[in-house]
């Protein structure tokens, strides 16, 4: 990605959402802007529909949990198919009640990806149209993505992981 | 007049009654275990709901607690119609986290491996259709060709289906010159087959009957609905990353992307079968320019030393160890890479925090995001028409539910 394209991008965001933004980081070269959650989908529906952004092809969409800080992220990344460009936005939620309006307003394929976070992390999208768990089983109590969730039974003893070198 | 329009119906509109068809969990139509609630008036569908996630593994959270290397074979399972482009796909992303310079015959190595996969995917698919169709001969010989691919992936690593093709940095060993006349023999052999296939069903009257006009979406829903691939090509947009983003070296081959305009069953059977031909192409292309050099990249920490060094030599033998233990920290970072699967954007989304394992993995599975659409294609359409949308879709439950 060129340093200029980039630059622009950065500097029409900041023109209309300063106050918004958290932090600018380019991982691999990847335009990666964090924001305060309350906007976040003002924000995107102005990158989608800003004439010189127009991101408008929702790549992915999912849930990190990071339990040291008990918060859970929700990173959006988005393309614009015209100019070949990329953008990933994240949002950091309280891990305990995370919650954050639904993009399927904007985007129809936001629809199942928002239900696999839902499923997997518990974050509940305000507005979805049908906000159930999606691959697990309905009647499941816990969100098994979240690092807390243990990955194999915990009451076996023949398994010790200190010897498998995990 | 028909003599059934001068009849009044006996039951007024606002009393009409549907009728509940499951479709799946296990049908023999679905190839694969979807299940789909259909409301239906008579033969025709009114609504539709799906259910997936009957194979889930939950791949995501396996791969936290896994090596890097030992992820591979896990991406094997998601489409495994075209599983070493899945592998392939993974190495990529590590590399690009490792920022490993890769030789140029690995990575035209790596293109003929991924266009074979590519073949066998959409030859599956499209034969599929045929048979949906009532076409099952077409099937029989192109599920022939399949087979010799896996020979060409069997005399490269030894396995068929789930491949766990190549490694970290580049393959195991270089194509034995068995390998070598396999691929010679597709090539020679295959164009044949998909001619004689084409033969049969491409101007076929029955068969454009079944799929012109069936299933169809316009480009702005496709890309609203992130389609990509085939499915999103013959809606008539030409999003491929091997063109887009060129990984692999695929920006040192000529080939076309070939689009549809309608976005139907039909237009996406044409599209995979010109992608075919162009994937022959590709693969011919890479042959004859195949560069000398070596078969893996100089990464030690993660790409296993020959077996003889591991016996005669102190450093490859901690280096073998620590490879197979899963004891080597990789550096902090959060990269996506995206390769052209056989059914679109296949994505990696990895964070790493420098340990061992990856902090969190995503897949971005272009089944899972376009299936969504399926519900909204069958709306108003005939049963027999809900099924060859879906199987010309290509819907693979393994990358569906990952």
């Amino acid at each position: 990605m060129e340093s200029s394209k980039t630059d622009a991008i950065i500097s029409i965001i900041r023109q209309e959402f300063e106050s918004e933004i958290v932090h600018i980081e380019q991982p691999y070269q990847l335009l990666t802007i964090t924001f305060k959650p309350e906007r976040i989908i003002e924000i995107i529906q102005f990158i989608y529909s800003h004439s010189e952004l127009q991101f408008q092809f929702l790549t992915t969409l999912c849930g990190i949990h990071y339990p040291d800080q008990n918060q859970i992220a929700v990173m959006y990344q988005l393309h614009n198919l015209r100019t070949n460009q990329r953008i990933r936005l994240k949002i950091f939620l309280s891990a305990d009640q995370p919650q954050v309006p639904t993009l399927t307003g904007i985007f129809s394929a936001a629809n199942w990806m928002e239900r696999e976070t839902y499923d997997f992390f518990g974050v509940t999208f305000i507005g979805h149209p049908n906000l159930k768990r999606i691959l697990n089983v309905e009647d499941m109590i816990f969100f098994p993505l979240r690092k807390e969730f243990p990955l194999e039974d915990q009451t076996r003893e023949d398994k010790n992981d200190a010897l498998f070198g995990r | 007049m028909r003599a059934e329009d001068s009849i009044s119906p006996i039951v007024p509109p606002e009393e009409k009654q549907y009728s509940y068809l499951n479709l799946g969990p296990t049908h023999p139509a679905t190839h694969g275990i979807f299940q789909n609630v259909l409301k239906m008036d008579g033969e025709v569908i009114v609504e539709a709901e799906s259910t997936i996630g009957y194979i889930h593994r939950a791949f995501e959270k396996l791969a936290e607690r896994r090596p890097f290397y030992q992820i591979t074979p896990i991406t094997d399972r998601m489409n495994y119609c075209s599983a070493p482009i899945n592998n392939i796909g993974w190495h990529m992303t590590v590399e690009k986290l490792l920022g490993v310079e890769i030789p140029k015959r690995v990575q035209y190595m790596r293109v003929i491996i991924m266009e074979l996969a590519r073949i066998t995917d959409h030859l599956i698919c499209n034969a599929v259709i045929g048979v949906d169709t009532g076409a099952l001969t077409g099937f029989v010989y192109m599920f022939q060709q399949r087979e010799h691919v896996y020979e060409i992936y069997e005399e490269i690593c030894g396995a068929r289906l789930t491949t766990n093709l190549g490694r970290i940095g580049g393959f195991e060993r270089d194509f034995s010159p068995k390998a070598w006349a396999k691929i010679e023999k597709f090539l020679k052999e295959f164009p044949e087959v998909l001619k004689e296939f084409e033969k049969l069903l491409v101007r076929n009257r029955i068969f454009m009957d079944r799929t012109i006009g069936v299933g169809g979406i316009t480009a702005e829903r496709a890309l609203n609905y992130g389609f990509t691939g085939p499915n999103l090509r013959a809606a008539g947009v030409d999003y491929d990353v091997r063109v887009m983003n060129p990984y692999s070296s695929y920006e040192d081959f000529n080939f076309t992307v070939p689009v549809g305009t309608q976005g139907d069953t039909y237009d996406r059977f044409m599209v995979r079968q010109a992608e075919m031909w162009q994937s022959l192409s590709i693969i011919r292309q890479a042959i004859d320019k195949m560069p000398a050099g070596p078969n893996h990249a100089d990464v030690p920490d993660f790409y296993l030393p020959p077996k003889e060094e591991v016996y005669n030599n102190m450093e490859s033998l901690i280096y073998h160890f620590k490879i197979v233990m899963g004891e080597t920290d990789v550096p902090k970072g959060e990269v996506y890479h995206s390769v052209e699967g056989g059914n679109g954007e296949l994505g990696f989304y990895l964070i790493s925090d420098g340990g061992r394992t990856p902090f969190r993995l995503h897949f971005r599975r272009p089944c899972f995001i376009y299936y969504q659409a399926y519900t909204e294609m069958v709306k108003g359409s005939m049963l027999s028409d809900a099924i060859l949308t879906m199987s010309s879709m290509n819907v693979i439950a393994g990358e569906l539910d990952a």
